[in-house]
């Protein structure tokens, strides 16, 4: 069982990381408009204004 | 953030904010930001359509359309208006309204939900780490290894609820400080004991430790905390972006200048200017100027009246033809409007408090689940005189009851009615307002404004002969009164005669020489004719017998519907109006309305709804004008199309987005359907409850059915909730 002492980090990094992710996804807006960005790729003019 | 852009419902009286509406509008950047609601946009090439549209206009920046809130931010210099966009949209083919640019508001609820959003995701990076690790005590583990994992398990969770919690606990302190008891002292209480228990069972190496199941509720607890605070920060904002800050201003002639002032500014004896198509800004007695003027959305009435030198005007009526000086009587808190706005807040207090279902659980609940807890725990001490073991049960009890299920069950709903009916066109700024729609057996519609469109339209111009509908579309072009263009377009497509001397008179109408003949198109008292009680305008050619040319108001798009709807759903259908008898007569029997009310004062309006009321109605008002404010507050539930008076959206709890009627059926449909789920959901709750509590006052319950229990009940509700879409 002494591989858990590797492990249980490792795991608990592995999800830290993913929160940091998260939160950094919200930071930068993603989740503002989703709708409008599943639309957007669908256009056929080029976005020339993606937003900041 | 200055108080007027949170104001909440007294702003009824434009009027009376408008001190610090002024201010707001001074500290605003020079950099307009302008915000429109865009309800119809629902694809990529609107995206595209739209953004193309608003770009190509000179001074415009920058333009960004938000397909999920379904609005644009436009980026523009000082000198372009949200009314010029509007225009443009349309004229490409969208339909949109201006928002207010207070927006900067929503941005301040969007932090409350971010940090919502934050602390779910911590909960929930915990939760998940937490339950692989309790795997290994489920499936067996025993001695230093189970030791190590409730360790582990504590050094998660211990710091994560700390931080996640806090929502439950503050709401529970305030509560508690307050003597009440809500959701959330259950819920507190649960937590801290669970963690508290599973700390010293941890220390003692005990075998049941509760970490993964308080985190897991605090996860789910969250999650339903989440789903209704976006509901509501929705409906907060859609009260203060549609309640578009109005700011009433007035031209006042100081020794013949003219200077814009607010109307707190004014005192009676002022003289004000009105000029055509401006909005009257205070009660007064015309001093100079003829014209026409529209109360539609004052009294209802859809026929304009003639206004001189002596009329009593007041503020909220529109000035259609010509000039208008006015000498104040009352402005401000004494007008007209404030009065109306001093009905609404009576109707508002006379308003039954509603308390919503969930509240109503509670009520049942937490009470409940405190006892049951309490006397397991007094019930095994007495039994085993051990208070470790009566302290493990009681956790136990509070865990299995815990309104996981319970927090789920009406936010779950609610979300996926209101992004239902959002998507069909509907806010819902109150978030009650659905289970409050789904109780209501009368519904009761205003005529002018509401049910039509408030915009004349010619009938029977086949009648005209070809000479005279020549003359009349000459006549017609050389005037902005709405009748005129309303002529002007129903006759769009034959030739116009030539005249001479066009000129207008404002107040009664245009005149001309045709062909060294005499021609006038206008009120009937002008041309010599009998007025009759619908909306009419007269041609007379010479001497000749003036010819009466009527005019029908359109029905808005999908009323239709919505009655056929209502009335299939079996509900009463009433129409008020402050119109005049025959207009509201023969309006409602083409619409097939039987019970009408014709010729109500705003007060009278309001006091019918409070006497359908009383005699157990649950009244559903739909209306526009600043005349229905008052009924749509005094109202069990109420609806306002976009196109109303700010006074009148603020007073309801629901808006229609676009110029569509239909969606108030499906609404009412929705309504139900989500109080028949809220139900069911409290139904599935309250059966895992009694099936699990048994297991954990017998002493049975083990971590893994405390979170087998948990996630099961808030996943079935969850999917119950979803079946709405």
């Amino acid at each position: 069982m002494d591989i858990l002492v590797i492990l249980i980090p490792v795991s608990l990094f592995l999800g830290a990381l993913g929160l940091v992710g998260f939160f950094w996804l919200l930071r930068k807006g993603q989740f503002d408009d989703p709708d409008g960005d599943a639309n957007r790729i669908l256009r056929d003019d080029y976005d020339d204004h993606p937003k900041q | 953030m200055t108080a007027s852009l949170t104001h909440p419902r007294p702003a009824a009286c434009p009027a009376c904010n408008a001190a610090p509406a002024a201010e707001a509008l001074a500290a605003k950047p020079v950099d307009a930001r302008l915000m429109l609601s865009l309800p119809g946009i629902h694809c990529a090439g609107c995206i595209s359509g739209v953004e193309r549209a608003l770009e190509g206009v000179a001074g415009v920046r920058a333009a960004r359309v938000n397909l999920t809130l379904k609005r644009a931010a436009v980026e523009a210099g000082p000198e372009i208006t949200a009314g010029d966009l509007v225009a443009v949209l349309e004229r490409a083919g969208y339909e949109a309204h201006e928002l207010d640019p207070g927006v900067l508001a929503a941005t301040e609820a969007d932090k409350g939900a971010r940090d919502l959003l934050m602390r779910l995701a911590v909960a929930g990076f915990a939760m998940m780490n937490v339950m692989l690790l309790s795997v290994a005590v489920w499936s067996g583990a025993e001695g230093v290894t189970r030791d190590l994992m409730h360790w582990v398990s504590a050094a998660i969770v211990l710091p994560a609820i700390v931080f996640t919690g806090q929502p439950f606990y503050v709401n529970a302190w305030s509560a508690l400080r307050a003597g009440r008891l809500n959701m959330d002292v259950p819920i507190t209480l649960a937590i801290l004991l669970a963690v508290a228990t599973s700390l010293y069972e941890t220390i003692m190496s005990g075998e049941h430790a509760y970490f993964d199941a308080a985190i897991a509720l605090t996860f789910f607890l969250l999650a339903g905390r989440y789903l209704d605070y976006r509901t509501r920060a929705t409906a907060r904002s859609a009260a203060q972006e549609l309640a578009a800050l109005e700011v009433p201003r007035a031209i006042r002639l100081r020794d013949g200048v003219e200077e814009t002032v607010g109307i707190a500014d004014l005192a009676p004896g002022d003289v004000v200017l009105v000029r055509p198509g401006g909005r009257i800004p205070v009660d007064g007695t015309v001093t100079q100027g003829k014209s026409e003027i529209d109360r539609a959305l004052m009294t209802g009435e859809s026929l304009p009246a003639y206004a001189g030198p002596g009329s009593a005007v007041s503020a909220g009526e529109v000035n259609l033809t010509g000039p208008l000086r006015v000498e104040v009587t009352a402005a401000g808190k004494d007008s007209s409007l404030h009065r109306i706005a001093d009905l609404v807040a009576i109707a508002e207090s006379g308003r039954s408090r509603y308390t919503s279902l969930a509240d109503q659980a509670a009520k049942l609940y937490a009470p409940g689940v405190h006892i049951m807890a309490a006397l397991a725990a007094v019930g095994w001490y007495l039994y085993t005189f051990d208070l470790r073991i009566s302290l493990n049960i009681a956790a136990a009890v509070l865990i299995i009851t815990c309104p996981c299920a319970l927090g789920l069950a009406v936010p779950a709903v609610t979300t996926a009615a209101s992004g239902r009916l959002f998507r069909k066109g509907m806010l819902i700024k109150d978030g009650t307002a659905m289970e409050r729609l789904a109780e209501v057996d009368t519904v009761v519609f205003d005529k002018t404004g509401t049910l039509t469109l408030g915009i004349p339209q010619p009938v029977g111009l086949e009648g005209l002969s070809d000479a005279q509908a020549r003359v009349a579309l000459a006549l017609a072009q050389g005037s902005s009164h709405p009748l005129a263009q309303a002529l002007a377009a129903g006759l769009a497509g034959r030739e116009a005669e030539a005249l001479d001397g066009l000129r207008e008179v404002p107040g009664y109408g245009v005149e001309a020489m045709w062909n060294a003949t005499p021609v006038r198109l206008g009120r009937a008292a002008w041309v010599g004719a009998e007025a009759p009680d619908v909306t009419a305008t007269f041609l007379q050619i010479g001497d000749a017998e003036p010819v009466a040319l009527t005019f029908t108001d359109s029905l808005r798009p999908g009323a239709r519907e919505a009655l056929d709807g209502l009335k299939r759903a079996g509900l009463r259908v009433m129409l008020i109006s402050g119109d005049t008898r025959g207009a509201v007569r023969r309006f409602a029997d083409e619409i097939g309305i039987e019970e009408v009310l014709a010729e109500a004062l705003p007060a009278e309006k309001a006091a019918r709804i409070a006497a359908l009321s009383e005699d157990g109605a649950k009244v559903l008002m739909v209306g526009d004008g600043l005349n229905d404010t008052a009924a749509l507050a005094a109202a069990h539930v109420s609806i306002s199309p976009a196109s109303a008076l700010d006074a009148a959206r603020v007073a309801s709890d629901m808006v229609l987005l676009g110029k569509d009627l239909s969606p108030i059926a499906d609404a009412f449909d929705t309504a139900v359907k989500a109080r028949k789920r809220i139900r069911e959901n409290f139904s599935i709750a309250t059966v895992y409850n009694i099936v699990a509590v048994p297991f954990a006052v017998a002493g049975f319950a083990t971590p893994l059915a405390a979170a087998l229990a948990m996630s099961a009940s808030s996943i079935t509700v969850s999917l119950n909730a979803l079946r709405l879409k």
